[in-house]
């Protein structure tokens, strides 16, 4: 009651402002409001699809006016460089937001020749109230990316952002209430995961959590399902993803692919290339150019727009990435350049390189969620498949070659969600994206996305006669 | 319905200073400016404006007063090779349009959806000069159904996905869903910038370029929005307007050999030669849209009030001159002399007038030749024993002004009964069972669409599963769309459009198959 928490500045350790801490009672007050705006017969249920498009449409637009502010405050509590924040989130938010709002009145049932004298049609219905609890590495398009699907199918929401980073989440939460949406549709829940998460994951009066974040907590989040009322779980978690680098591949793209594959977002991706495979004939020169990149890396304040690498989001997880790096060296991998933290103030690590890293290494097994990169040789296809795939990870993929048998046979064999030829962390909104294995289960984005946010119900009605 | 009343501003300072039609709520119409000004009357090409290679211009007629608005420019043969070579430029591999990204097309149509929305006011006021159909219908049926159109076409853009397939064999099999080529679209003139957005829309989603000739009777309104085209940012060959005549121009694009798909909406007697054209050239893929005579049936358990305003609604909407009209009403014996009753007297009610007035339901014909073949039609009714209920002449002493005509005791066989009329004419025949309706209803050449008013479960089932019509209704009339798919059985036409299903007819399917090393599932 009353209590809140502070949001932090990753790049200098201060604390930016106190936002309020939502707990149980605030699910439950939640989950209420998402209800009564669910009922049968309700404006959100008696709203046209279209419209429901329209309003969708509506707040992407207000996030483009509002692009630069939000741009800035994700800058300054996520750590993020200001200018990707602007030219990749916000886009990408935009467009996300955009692409659902099209979808909401093209959502199709069938109508079905069953055997008999029936009528016979489906529905796809909204699920109902979805609980919706996302990370803090990409605190607004992690917000699209669940609204989206989930609004454009009609249901309505309670979704809990990071406690790192709500500050963003908050802001567009005025511009769903300026968009136009009815009350009680979209509720947006500063907190903590073992309180407020953990009670949207067991609430009986939840019917669907979607969950992205790291595979522990996805692990408790299907146990809370279990146990409390079989909600249906959707869930986006951790990678240890495999890129092969083959002889015969553009080797400057390579590289430099490899290197932003893993570099990206200080590390912080779920879908970090953060095991790289590299033929034999080339691994010896492929280790030399990624160091020397690796080494041009410029660290720096995220406001400055010549800076490719902030901090990472909190004191936590830098100490958590140091201490992986500390195990790679005890483990006896090849620290080629980088490993200390960077500076007094902030959470900053410098571009770390691995090399003659050995697939039993803890930093070859764990995701390490932070700028170290690891990389690995292999001598034939057959070898580098079974290892790309040893793993309990299955989030993406990615294959570096010319050659077209060598593309088709990586991407047929990789145990991977999403796989990449001769490119990396090349997303759009337009493609299903998840996991296979302990990566997640479900699909967003793309058409699959939809399916996640829909009931079907089949309707069969006796008929006098039938004909085809 | 109150109206808002800005004589000032409306009469005397051009559209730029229109305020946008957004602000008014949904009960309120603007007080209409009945001199709208024109902006542009030549051809279109190229984001282009020009006048036609031979300088020849036709005039464009008001309906309601038979005097002309203004010359337009009218585009020939020669016009149309130049807008086609437009539209092969814009389609060409590696150009801009080819090279955009399917969700970028969905945003220019999204922005030109919000640019007919901000102008909607001016364009109502045009179309209803240039058409006759009442503005308040304009206002608040076409432009807001035009927008919606372009906007639920604009996210499709991404979303045409192709498929990727399990075939026998060593193979990786994948599907792309490709644009046609350039596009030929012919539009008539009942609901000018509506079925200008039915052609528009889903061609540009699927990647498409245009050559698009519009009716001879209603060029205006569809020039205005090419305007818009250019404002918003389609790039320059993506679409060609070209106001012209049937022979000239419209024969030029059906037996164009580098046009790669026509697409027709107007008459069925125009329909089989631009099939015919099609064939004698370069067999371009070809979709009709054409005419009907589509039967509305009333089971004696219909809600009676209902019925009889739908079915009213359904014959005498937009002055009878829609491709849909429920021009057969069959209704079950029990109910049929009351129904008779009721629509005669609800026809007798219709207010006929000055389209510009709100008050006004029905305008005029659209133009001198319809007015003659309608009237001809109620001549043919009377002389063949069909009993004149009331209207049947004409309705004021200029313009094209029909009365509300009811007919009852038709029988199948008379000419009012088997061929469309396209105008305020209403047939009206007796039925005793289930059975025997569905057979009359079926007896014609058409297959548009149909009507069913019952409360009856199975009845409905039952008759809506047996009409041989591309569209159903049933306790309801009219009822259209953009997710909904249309189009026609038999000679009403050939192919759907809107929906998802209306994308097929401006994609070409490219099966991909590579030999792979080794498939496993």
């Amino acid at each position: 009651i009353g209590k809140v928490f502070p949001a932090y500045n990753p790049a200098t350790g201060e604390q930016i402002c106190e936002v309020q801490e939502a707990d149980k009672a605030d699910v439950d007050k939640a989950v209420q409001s998402a209800r009564v705006a669910f009922s049968l017969g309700s404006v959100w249920r008696r709203m046209d699809a279209s419209e429901r498009g329209r309003l969708l449409s509506k707040l992407a637009d207000l996030v483009e006016r509002d692009s630069v502010y939000l741009a800035t405050i994700e800058s300054l509590n996520s750590g993020k460089p200001f200018l990707p924040t602007l030219f990749l989130d916000l886009q990408g938010t935009i467009k996300t937001l955009r692409y659902f709002a099209g979808y909401a009145d093209k959502i199709h049932g069938t109508s079905i020749p069953m055997d008999g004298d029936y009528l016979t049609f489906t529905r796809y219905e909204p699920i109902g109230v979805c609980g919706q609890i996302i990370p803090w590495n990409f605190p607004l398009m992690m917000t699209a990316w669940k609204l989206g699907p989930a609004i454009a199918c009609g249901n309505t929401v309670v979704l809990k952002p990071a406690e790192e980073t709500p500050l963003t989440c908050l802001y567009m939460a005025a511009l769903v209430k300026e968009a136009g949406f009815p009350p009680g549709v979209i509720n947006i829940l500063p907190g903590f995961g073992p309180t407020a998460g953990a009670a949207i994951a067991s609430h009986m009066g939840i019917d669907k959590v979607a969950f992205t974040g790291s595979t522990e907590v996805g692990k408790l989040i299907q146990e809370a399902a279990g146990k409390s009322n079989l909600k249906r779980v959707t869930l986006e978690l951790g990678g240890k993803s495999p890129n092969i680098i083959f002889a015969d591949a553009d080797l400057d793209l390579a590289v430099e692919q490899a290197h932003q594959g893993v570099f990206f977002n200080a590390g912080q991706c779920c879908t970090a290339g953060s095991r790289i495979f590299v033929e034999e004939p080339i691994y010896d020169e492929f280790v030399r150019r990624s160091v020397e990149r690796a080494k041009r890396r410029i660290v720096g304040n995220p406001f400055d727009p010549t800076t490719e690498q902030g901090p990472q989001v909190s004191r936590e997880q830098q100490n958590r990435v140091l201490g992986f790096i500390q195990s790679g060296i005890s483990e006896g991998a090849k620290m080629e350049c980088g490993g200390k933290a960077l500076g007094l103030k902030g959470f900053f690590i410098e571009p770390t390189v691995f090399s003659n890293v050995k697939d039993d290494m803890r930093i070859a097994r764990e995701e390490i969620f932070g700028p170290v990169q690891l990389i690995m040789t292999f001598k034939t296809i057959e070898e580098v498949i079974e290892r790309a795939n040893n793993t309990d990870y299955g989030l993406v993929a990615a294959v570096f070659t010319n050659n077209i048998n060598k593309a088709m046979t990586i991407t047929t064999a990789m145990q991977a969600g999403t796989v990449w030829i001769n490119c990396f962390n090349a997303l759009s909104t337009q493609c299903p994206f998840g996991g296979y294995k302990m990566s997640g289960n479900g699909r967003e984005l793309g058409e699959s996305g939809l399916k996640e946010y829909s009931e079907v119900k089949t309707i069969t009605m006796k008929m006098v006669t039938k004909n085809s | 319905k109150s109206t808002m009343i800005r004589t000032v501003f409306s009469r005397s300072l051009p559209r730029l200073c229109r305020p946008p039609a957004c602000h008014y709520s949904a009960g309120a119409i603007p007080e209409p400016c009945s001199q709208p000004e024109v902006h542009y009357d030549k051809l279109f090409i190229n984001n282009q404006w020009e006048d036609a290679a031979s300088g020849k211009t036709f005039p464009t007629i008001n309906p309601a007063t038979g005097e002309v608005i203004c010359q337009v420019a009218e585009a020939d043969v020669a016009d149309v090779d130049k807008a086609v070579k437009a539209a092969r430029d814009a389609f060409r591999w590696g150009s801009p349009w080819r090279r955009m990204d399917a969700s970028h097309r969905g945003l220019l149509i999204n922005r030109l959806a919000d640019a007919i929305e901000r102008d909607s006011a001016y364009l109502a006021e045009l179309e209803t000069l240039d058409n006759g159909k009442p503005y308040a219908m304009s206002y608040t049926m076409d432009l807001p159904t035009v927008v919606k159109c372009f906007r639920y076409h604009a996210g499709w853009a991404d979303k045409w996905e192709g498929k990727t397939i399990p075939i026998d064999g060593d193979y990786f099999c994948y599907t792309r869903h490709e644009p046609i080529g350039v596009c030929g679209q012919i539009i008539p003139w009942n609901f000018p910038l509506l079925m200008q957005a039915w052609k528009l829309a889903p061609a540009l989603a699927t990647g498409n370029t245009v050559v698009m000739k519009v009716a001879e009777q209603t060029p205006l309104t569809a020039l205005y929005v090419a305007s818009l085209i250019k404002e918003v940012g389609f790039p320059e060959g993506v679409v060609n307007i070209l106001p012209g005549m049937g022979p000239s121009a419209g024969a030029a694009l059906a037996r164009h050999m580098d046009v790669d798909k026509l697409a027709f909406t107007g008459s069925t007697e125009v329909g089989h030669l631009i099939q015919q054209a099609s064939g004698s050239s370069n067999l371009k893929k070809v979709t009709l849209e054409l005419g009907g005579k589509s039967p509305n049936i009333i089971l004696s358990d219909a809600n009676m009030e209902d019925a009889v305003e739908q079915a009213h609604f359904g014959l005498f909407f937009s002055q009878g001159q829609c491709c849909c009209a429920g021009s057969r009403i069959f209704v079950q014996a029990d109910i049929y002399d009351e129904f008779v009753e009721r629509s005669v007297e609800r026809a007798r009610r219709r207010v006929v007038g000055n389209p510009f007035d709100l008050k006004t339901e029905q305008g005029p014909q659209v133009d001198q030749e319809q007015f003659n073949k309608i009237l001809g039609y109620i001549s043919s009714g009377k002389r063949e024993g069909a009993k004149l209920m009331c209207g049947g002449g004409v309705a004021a002493d200029r313009g094209y002004f029909i009365q509300p005509t009811v007919f009852g005791d038709v029988q199948d066989n008379m000419t009012i009964a088997r061929e469309e009329i396209f105008g305020p004419v209403m047939q009206i025949m007796k039925f005793k069972t289930l059975e025997e309706v569905v057979t009359r209803a079926n007896d014609t050449k058409y297959g548009l669409a149909a009507g069913v008013f019952t409360k009856d479960i199975d009845k409905a089932s039952y008759v809506s599963n047996g009409l041989r019509a591309g569209t159903v209704w049933v306790n309801c009339y009219d009822v259209f769309a953009s997710q909904a798919p249309f189009g026609g059985y038999k000679s009403s036409g050939n192919g759907r459009e809107m929906g998802e299903y209306g994308l097929d007819n401006y994609t070409e399917v490219k099966t991909v198959i590579t030999k792979v090393p080794q498939k496993n599932s």
